[in-house]
């Protein structure tokens, strides 16, 4: 019978089908524990940055606070004169001199004051630092370590991450240093980044999506953003010092605006490195808004054009209101991408050691991401925990920014 | 795209509604010509104008980089020797006594003491005999102390073919940065890759929604770290994991594969999510055509759908490509700090990318070859960069035609 | 010195005249040829078969289909006497005197208000607005239904309502003439018949051109009728086969392929 020949035929087919499946899961295993890796990776990623960032530490200090109260008053409650004193006579002349060149004691405030007498004078030193897993695990050893090979110091237990942290100003003791300057400069470049990126983005989106016709011109336009996308960072940050730094550091420094000394003063400012940052995420902002102007249905714009209105019209009054909630989220995520760029802040010039908050578009800078760059590149130990603490910061920060894109783009897809 | 400017004598344009329009029977025309809309054609020229600045901007690269490079290969770069003159000398001297120290002097070659150019005919070691004021130079006096300074002249060849990089000596090979760039690149692809692929396939068609809405997520915070952190990541651990892994004397203390590992881990949501996405355009109806000739689902998944978006996947793959090679702040900060051939992935080396961000980084003086010598370098990343993404965009429409 | 564009109504007693039109996407010739003359004040339906180009010729008489890049038209439509194809006649303006409502409802995402009020403001309403939306409500068999809820979105309405909606919204423009283009087809019985009652009102003061493809409407509503089909050389451009009074038509064809189609024999 024709049905059983077609069994038999198909018999061998049975035995192979268990085999199949057994196949089949051991891969879906295998696929399984690959997406596993992408989340064990993470969390291993943030435990080495906390690991880092909280230890024991061995501390020395040079000159005992103790010793500089004045009346009994601790050196912290002291008032502004009485710590300006005390720093005048505990530190040479020239250095005095040099901090009334960078900015003048006058204007400087009393937690100012204080910072410096910290650094220059007390002069905490760490001499060994721990990380989290080694002071919990490895505890008696350390104190036996502390005892023979550090008698004079102190053992603290620090989380490198605290507010003195971040309100604190830069210095070349990691034992004080604070990323307060850092993150001015992030915020200063990264409006200057916003206002010029985004307007510009969005017109060349606009002018792409509603008024481009297919011609040679727009298709070359448009081939050209999608492949500026691609372009490493680092090569825009070529471009920047090339244009902003040199061509134009006539105006990027402040000398034609008259904000700026002209012998000292160079194109390395927050305002070229806001353009160069600008010119990086341009592209990705006009990709982005292509997309969301993409998303308005078109008889949106049929019943504007229908009812007389111009292009312009129809694009101001119905398009860009309905594609703003993709805008702003495409927009956000920009800005999380310029908030943790590098390279291209490298080189154009960022200042490697300022303490001074940026005063506008035209002093000198430094971002958070580059002060860990230079933190982690320190040989001594110690900077790798300012380093994971700075690190923690920025994560923190990008954290909030995604966080609220993504409710951005759950309350509006909900209304629309 | 065209601009509209109306130039013809036009009445002003009625503005006010015309309710009379109620009455008649027949439409009263009016005025029905092209009024000039100057707002219309000054925005129009506005956002054209945007969109034609991204021109500017790639022009401006390829400029800059040629320009810097064209220099940097043209011109004739002086390096000093360190070999200072023993004795004052006179302008028309052709026997010159100069000290030991120093690189030494090559016969038949062009040197320079401050702005006069001389030709070397012999040296003895501490005599040498020149010509002076050649290549329209002036002879001229110069006191003692004063360095011979070296010609260097780039030429293409020995920029692609040389193992050496050290441009103030007059060494400009880029081969060890080139070979630098592709290892890290190429391990960082190799980790990347089947890690991505295998989560792509995972999340598109075995994942439910539950999971796909709790990895996917993750999957974007891994992406938005940002690369100095993973620099940091890559000192901090894998080198000190490979390290006790692999024994301290194989791995050192910067090394290749330690960034290239974790440049695969920046990259690897990219390749997922993309892959993903390829995945996902596939259709309903090929998936079901297979299930229902009773394929399991590994098979389906496997043999018809990850084929079927191969074009996308193959971008995927050449995007993350170029960006593992367009990678900075990882090799800066765990690769190396100096170039160096080698095909040993444990040992230190500097790629295309680290080394421009270490000469920029430093102080240096324009104009010295040195500082030059990355505008070179940059070209070559650009375009190597620029050529893989042209490539991905090509395949993505090729094979997207044969598929459809 | 350009020719005065003025003129006098005694002229023109035709809303619409069309002259030897065709339309071409690209090299094809959608519609071919149209003869027509639309008269004022009046419904006229065109009707015929799927794929002839009703749209296409609808779409030609507010230039709409230029918004298909590749689209291009030739011959001329006379706009009280005027061709609105010359070269310095503004589209904007074309499309201010002839207005238009789509297949599928779409309102603005705006406010009931907005969505009147928006279409009269750009083109430079001075009056009372509140008034004037009122109005345009009203003669669109609106206005009891939302005369209390005018601030809700116009998306909230049910969709018969949304197209009265896209109607008040035409009419608040004050055009001359109405284009609506199969625009019940996404819409429920009930609400189709108060559109329909809508248009004969709409009548007394627009020219109404509506494209239906459902022929019992057209006999309902409509005083004209144009049937448009396929030509008969294979191809495939539209053409205009009988134009005449919707009574005439639907009772006594003049064409075989008129009473084969209205008989339900093809289309």
């Amino acid at each position: 019978m024709t049905v059983q020949r077609r069994r038999r035929d198909f018999v061998e087919n049975e035995q192979q089908l268990a085999g199949r499946h057994t196949r089949g899961r051991i891969w879906l295993s295998i696929f399984q524990i690959s997406t596993l890796i992408g989340v064990i990776i993470l969390m291993v990623l943030l435990l080495t940055i906390i690991n880092n960032s909280i230890g024991y530490s061995a501390v020395q200090d040079e000159v005992d606070p103790e010793s500089l109260a004045v009346g009994g008053v601790p050196l912290e409650e002291l008032p502004k004169e009485t710590l300006v004193q005390i720093l005048r006579e505990n530190v040479s002349a020239g250095l005095f001199a040099r901090f009334e060149h960078d900015q003048p004691v006058a204007e400087r405030s009393a937690a100012e004051i204080y910072d410096l007498i910290q650094e220059y004078v007390i002069s905490p030193e760490v001499i060994e630092s721990w990380s989290l897993f080694d002071s919990l695990i490895r505890r008696d050893e350390i104190l036996a370590i502390m005892q023979s090979q550090y008698p004079q110091a102190e053992l603290q237990f620090i989380s490198w991450l605290n507010w003195d942290f971040v309100r604190s100003q830069q210095s070349s003791h990691p034992e004080i240093a604070g990323v307060r300057t850092a993150i001015f400069g992030s915020l200063w470049t990264i409006s200057i980044t916003i206002l010029f990126a985004l307007p510009v983005g969005v017109a060349a989106a606009v002018y792409l999506q509603e008024y481009a016709q297919d011609t040679f011109i727009n298709r070359i336009i448009q081939t050209n953003i999608n492949n500026l996308a691609g372009v490493p960072s680092i090569i825009y940050g070529i471009l920047g010092l090339a244009i902003f730094v040199r061509a134009f550091g006539y105006f990027t420094s402040g000398i034609y605006f008259g904000a700026a000394d002209p012998s000292t003063a160079n194109g390395r400012t927050i305002l070229s490195a806001g353009l160069t940052l600008g010119v990086l995420v341009l592209p990705l902002i006009i990709i982005n808004a292509q997309e969301a102007i993409k998303a308005v249905p078109n008889s949106l714009r049929e019943a504007s054009l229908a009812l007389g209105g111009t292009r312009w019209e129809t694009v101001w009054n119905h398009v860009l209101p309905n594609s703003l909630p993709g805008i702003l989220t495409g927009s956000i995520l920009a800005v999380s991408r310029a908030l943790g760029e590098t390279a291209p802040l490298v080189v154009i010039g960022a200042s490697t050691f300022i303490q001074v908050d940026p005063q506008g578009p035209f002093s000198k800078f430094t971002t958070l991401p580059s002060q860990i760059y230079q933190w982690t590149v320190r040989p001594q130990g110690v900077f790798h925990n300012v380093a994971a603490a700075a690190s923690l910061v920025l994560l923190v920060l990008l954290l909030a920014l995604n966080a609220s894109a993504i409710l951005l783009r759950n309350r509006y897809s909900r209304r629309l | 795209m065209s601009i509209r400017l109306s130039i013809r004598h036009i009445e002003p344009p009625n503005k006010v509604m015309k309710e009379q329009r109620i009455e008649r029977g027949t439409p009263s025309v009016g005025d029905l010509r092209k009024r000039p809309r100057p707002r219309e054609a000054a925005i129009q020229s506005f956002l054209f104008l945007c969109g034609f600045l991204s021109i500017f901007i790639t022009f401006g690269i390829i400029y800059e980089l040629g320009k810097e490079s064209l220099l940097f290969f043209g011109q004739t770069q002086w390096s000093s020797t360190n070999k200072p003159l023993a004795a004052a000398i006179s302008a028309d001297q052709t026997v010159i006594e100069v000290g030991t120290q120093g690189t030494p002097l090559q016969e038949g070659t062009l040197y320079r003491i401050e702005e006069e150019i001389v030709f070397l005919e012999s040296t003895d070691g501490e005599m040498i005999t020149v010509q002076r004021g050649v290549e329209g130079s002036q002879a001229a006096l110069h006191s003692e102390g004063l360095t011979l300074q070296a010609a260097l002249q780039p030429d293409l060849v020995e920029f692609f073919t040389g193992t050496e990089w050290a441009p103030h000596n007059g060494k400009f090979g880029i081969l060890p940065l080139l070979t630098a760039t592709l290892i890290v690149s190429g391990i960082a692809i190799v980790v990347a890759v089947p890690l991505g692929m295998a989560t792509a396939v995972y999340l598109s068609e075995y994942a439910t929604q539950r999971a796909r809405n709790t990895l996917k997520p993750i999957l974007e915070i891994l992406a938005g770290v940002p690369t100095v952190v993973y620099g940091f990541f890559a000192l901090t651990f894998m080198t000190p994991l490979l390290r006790s892994i692999l024994g301290a004397e194989v791995v050192g203390i910067y090394n290749m594969a330690s960034a290239g590992i974790v440049i695969g881990i920046l990259i690897l949501p990219f390749v997922s999510t993309v892959s993903e996405d390829a995945l996902n355009a596939v259709p309903r109806s090929l998936r079901e055509a297979a299930y229902g000739l009773g394929a399991t689902r590994l098979e389906t998944a496997v043999r018809v759908i990850v084929p079927a978006a191969f074009s996308g996947i193959a971008a995927a793959i050449i995007l993350a490509a170029s960006r593992a090679i367009g990678e900075t702040m990882i090799v800066a900060i765990a690769s190396g700090a100096g170039p160096n051939f080698t095909f040993n992935p444990f040992e230190a080396a500097e790629t295309m990318t680290g080394h421009i961000v270490r000469i920029s980084g430093g102080d240096l003086s324009f104009n010295s070859v040195d500082y030059n010598s990355i505008f070179a370098v940059g070209l070559m990343l650009f375009i190597m960069t620029l050529v893989l993404n042209i490539f991905s965009q090509r395949i993505v429409r090729r094979f997207r035609e044969i598929y459809e | 010195m350009q020719n005065s564009s003025k003129i006098s109504p005694a002229e023109s007693e035709y809303a619409i005249e069309t002259q030897d039109l065709s339309v071409y996407y690209n090299e094809f010739q959608a519609v071919r040829d149209v003869n027509l003359k639309i008269e004022s004040r009046r419904i006229t339906a065109i009707i015929g078969p799927s794929g002839c180009g009703k749209t296409t010729v609808l779409r030609s008489f507010n230039r709409m289909n230029e918004l298909v890049p590749y689209a291009h038209a030739k011959g001329k439509v006379l706009f009280g006497g005027r061709n609105i194809y010359e070269p310095d006649v503004d589209p904007v303006e074309v499309r201010s005197r002839i207005g238009m409502v789509f297949q599928k409802p779409n309102p603005f995402p705006k406010s009931i208000y907005e969505n009147v009020a928006w279409g009269a403001r750009i083109n430079g309403f001075k009056g009372d607005m509140r008034e004037h939306v009122k109005q345009s409500l009203k003669s669109a068999a609106l206005w009891d239904e939302v005369h209390d809820k005018l601030d809700e979105s116009g998306l909230s309405l049910s969709g018969g309502q949304q197209q009265r909606l896209c109607i008040a919204r035409a009419i608040a423009v004050k055009p001359d003439i109405v284009l609506m283009d199969e625009p019940c087809s996404s819409l429920d019985p009930i609400a189709t018949l108060r559109i329909e009652e809508l248009m004969r009102d709409l009548a007394k003061e627009y020219t109404i051109i509506i494209v239906t493809h459902n022929m019992q409407q057209a006999a309902r509503v409509s005083d004209f009728t144009a049937f448009f089909s396929l030509s008969e050389d294979g191809k495939r451009a539209g053409v205009l086969m009988e134009y005449g009074e919707t009574k005439t038509m639907f009772t006594r064809p003049q064409r075989k392929i008129t009473e084969e189609y209205i008989t339900g024999r093809f289309g």
